[in-house]
């Protein structure tokens, strides 16, 4: 009666609320909000206080130290609610209802006490209101208890003998998805999270289109076999794909990859393409590896590369140079700073190797090796991986031939080298041999750079690579 | 007298989980002692949390042994900043781990023995199992001067600490795991376990640190394997099970079905780094540079790992200020990671082109910041 007269006064002072009824207006408007808060609570479920259980040891406080929900969450029994700590033991408190956070009694670090409210759970009231929310939990629960519990009704559809099944097994049925009527989990289902968990050979469940509508508890499931022979199957059947898109945020080295490409959108690349016979240079690394080996380096082709690079930059310096952003001013760098694409875990890097013009090809090679094993444990530091003025991406060691390099800002031109294949090529004499063959594929700004002197460039590192002796008689 | 079986006897494990309501019918009736074949620090974690997760411990209890290769394994509400020398273990390829259980950080290597007691959470007794290994040394060597603190220490000769203990509760489980130092390189552990971090201010779980001492210093003929067999053997007498030791693998999905999903989720960098409680860095560090001495002021919070708000502040005009305040820019959001600032570092100055001037002093405050991580 006195809830109803609550009401009615409420829906008036909605709606006209300067006609107060009662000589003191703010305590009425005070007690109408709390009663109507209430009233509307008691119509959607029991609002219970679930306490923070014994943790044992005579422990009676804790620290609370991570939640798992927030107020609105809805939560199903068994589900992670917080971590406690107490005394170097991490205590995980678990739900013992199926419900809805309307609070949560302490924030972060704060003492938390044993056998005081922890949050408070919205019970579904269609479901029914369990008797025991106020008795503190005493761990574990006994057998009984969880059936008891699970009978009672839930959100999740399954009959007594799947949540046996489940129980049995320690699955959590939110965690199933139920292929029956209405999201119904069938038996067939719990064995099919089963299977999948441990990759067992359990008897296949029928393909959802001839489920049933309710598996009777006390039957044993037929084998698949025999309900294909009751149910006429299609020939085809329509493949059901439950796969789900995934979205992620852009973060670290694809970030920094996204700023640094959109920049390079600015500048007008032009291709430019060659092959070359390296059939010398690898009779030459041959008979090097070893003696650089004695000096503990591994020599690879790179060194060769980078270094025929760097005379060539010496004839043509334009194309180590940098242009301003307004495209006024053309800088010349002194230095060759000859960067060298990397692969690594975490994506594209490239450090650069410092002044190949005054480096021999054992101190290139050295110090990509240095490069190489900074790079692999992800320990490369900004000085190695800024200052670049030319780059070489060997991405033939991974595969391909002719490639597109994208300029690395602020550069001005890029090579992407392709693998060595063997193929038949004709010498001199027009006879036919075995050639070790390269291609390069150079990307450069036309703003600055022209075709030719792209060209230029190549032909003359393709010579000192071709033939190798040609580079003495220029080394400085 | 310790009897090792082979893999093959790994299958009862299996039988042991997947038969929960039958409970056990193997002959090693209410209990069962496990020694790992793996020295990884991740495998060995993940094999805790699968045992705790999916094993019904309803009157049975289990002994878990294992060692692992040099690592720091900091307690689950730690901060690994603010507990060990970050840069150290990188270098010197140290891995960090960050467990379930509470409490502090400690130092692994193959002269340490952990050994963790599994048993139902109303079972769950940590006086008992330390008393226990206490018992076992012992017997072992008589002469040992060691005993069990009420911080759940063991202390040789009274002073010197030679075990740390934590603890899991879960709804229905519980695992107390302690470690035991044998023969563990005690020079490497006192270098990890020193924080060079300023400045650091954070709610944190802290470590409370301890002299620690080897049992071998004690009494030389000690070796890791004897301590291993004379705990498992005081431990199958006390608990009246076969004493016997199940070896297991913990990369093998047959006998541990979702084992390497458990390996992979712990070495994630969300869960080691990212599940930090929230911190943050006030520090100044000085710049040399060309002959003058710079002062610099770095304000940072960081949250689940990564930079909340970062703040630098710099001599005026030292830098372009667009410049300094894209780098704020950029590195908020991002993990608090020395990687990660080299990246932002290293893009920002290819896309903001820079003379050679400033370019080495934007290295220069760069490096800087990567020191404080």
């Amino acid at each position: 009666v006195c809830i109803h007269r609550v009401r009615s006064c409420s829906s008036i002072h909605f709606i006209k609320p300067k006609h107060a009824c009662v000589f003191d207006k703010s305590a009425l408007q005070f007690s109408r909000h709390q009663r109507l808060f209430r009233a509307s609570a008691a119509s959607r479920g029991q609002i219970v206080q679930f306490k923070l259980s014994d943790i044992g040891e005579g422990i009676t406080e804790v620290t609370m130290k991570e939640w798992y929900v927030k107020e609105g969450d809805s939560v199903s029994q068994f589900d992670s609610i917080c971590e406690v700590q107490s005394d170097k033991a991490s205590v995980t408190i678990t739900s013992r209802y199926d419900g809805i956070i309307r609070k949560l009694h302490y924030s972060l670090d704060e003492i938390a006490y044993v056998g005081k409210p922890l949050v408070d759970i919205e019970i579904d009231a269609s479901k029914g209101v369990a008797s025991e929310e106020d008795i503190v939990e005493t761990p574990p629960m006994s057998h009984e208890e969880h059936t008891h519990q699970e009978i009672k009704g839930h959100k999740t559809l399954a009959t007594p003998a799947v949540r046996r099944l489940a129980m049995e097994n320690n699955i959590k049925l939110s965690e199933v998805v139920g292929t029956g009527k209405d999201n119904r989990i069938l038996k067939e289902d719990i064995l099919n999270y089963l299977a999948k968990q441990t990759g067992a050979i359990l008897p296949p469940s029928p393909k959802a289109e001839i489920v049933p509508p309710l598996p009777k508890p006390d039957t044993v499931p037929p084998a698949p076999k025999d309900r294909a022979h009751k149910i006429p199957v299609p020939v085809s059947r329509p493949v059901v794909f439950s796969g789900k898109d995934r979205t992620e945020p852009v973060t670290g080295f694809h970030k920094a990859m996204v700023k640094t490409m959109s920049a390079a959108l600015k500048i007008p690349h032009f291709g430019y393409c060659d092959e070359i016979d390296l059939t010398q240079l690898v009779q030459l690394r041959e008979e090097l590896k070893p003696l650089a080996q004695t000096r503990g380096v591994k020599l690879s082709f790179m060194p060769f590369f980078i270094k025929a690079a760097s005379l060539g930059l010496l004839q043509y310096p334009i194309l180590n140079a940098s242009l301003d952003e307004s495209c006024q001013n053309v800088t010349y760098k002194a230095s060759h700073n000859i960067g060298v694409a990397m692969d690594t875990e975490q994506g594209l890097i490239v450090p650069n190797v410092k002044n190949v013009q005054v480096c021999s090809v054992f101190e290139i090679a050295l110090e990509l090796n240095r490069l190489q094993s900074l790079g692999s444990a992800g320990q490369l530091g900004t000085n190695d991986l800024s200052g670049g003025t030319f780059t070489l991406s060997n991405i033939g060691t991974v595969g391909g031939t002719y490639a597109k390099p994208v300029i690395l800002p602020p550069e001005v031109a890029i090579g992407a080298l392709g693998k060595i294949q063997v193929l038949p090529r004709f010498n001199g004499k027009g006879e036919v041999f075995k050639a070790q063959i390269m291609n390069v594929s150079w990307s450069a700004d036309h703003r600055i750079i022209d075709g030719a002197t792209m060209a230029r460039f190549s032909n003359l590192w393709k010579s000192y690579l071709e033939n190798p002796a040609s580079m003495l008689l220029d080394l400085k | 007298m310790v009897i090792q079986s082979s893999l093959k006897n790994c299958l009862q494990l299996c039988c042991i989980l997947r038969t929960s309501k039958a409970g056990f019918r193997s002959t090693t009736s209410g209990g069962l002692i496990i020694e790992s074949i793996s020295n990884d620090v991740y495998q060995n974690l993940a094999v805790e949390d699968w045992i705790h997760d999916h094993m019904n411990l309803e009157n049975k209890r289990v002994l878990f042994l294992w060692r692992n290769s040099p690592a720091v394994v900091i307690g689950r509400h730690q901060n690994p900043w603010q507990e060990c020398n970050l840069r150290l273990l990188r270098q010197k390829n140290i891995k960090l781990a960050r467990r379930r259980s509470g409490g502090g950080t400690v130092y692994h290597d193959l002269g340490n023995i952990n050994l963790t007691f599994f048993t139902t959470r109303k079972k769950y007794e940590r006086m008992e199992n330390l008393k226990l290994v206490v018992k076992a040394l012992k017997a072992l060597s008589p002469k040992l001067d060691v005993h069990v603190t009420e911080r759940y220490d063991i202390l040789l000769d009274r002073q010197y600490k030679i075990s740390g203990t934590a603890a899991k509760l879960g709804r229905t489980t519980a695992y107390h795991h302690c470690t035991l130092l044998c023969n563990a390189d005690k020079f490497v552990l006192s270098s990890v376990l020193k924080s060079p971090y300023e400045g650091l201010k954070s709610n944190a779980t802290p470590s409370v640190p301890a002299s620690v001492k080897n049992l071998f210093e004690e009494d030389p003929s000690l070796t890791c394997e004897m301590l291993l067999d004379a705990i498992a053997e005081e431990y199958a007498k006390q608990h009246q099970i076969d004493n016997r030791i199940t070896l297991i693998n913990p990369a093998d999905e047959t006998v541990l079905p979702g084992i390497s999903s458990k390996t992979k989720e712990l070495q994630t960098w969300d869960w080691v780094y990212g599940k930090t409680p929230k911190f943050s860095v006030s520090t100044c560090f000085n710049m040399v540079y060309k002959g003058s001495v710079l002062d610099v002021k770095v304000d940072l919070d960081v949250k689940h790992g990564r930079i909340e708000v970062c703040n630098i502040d710099l001599p005026e005009q030292w830098l372009p200020p667009a410049l300094c305040s894209e780098l704020v820019k950029s590195l908020t959001g991002r993990k608090f990671c020395p990687k990660e600032t080299t990246t932002v570092a290293t893009t920002l100055s290819s896309v903001c082109p820079l003379d050679n001037e400033l370019h080495s002093r934007w290295n220069l405050l760069c490096e800087n910041m990567m020191m404080l991580m």
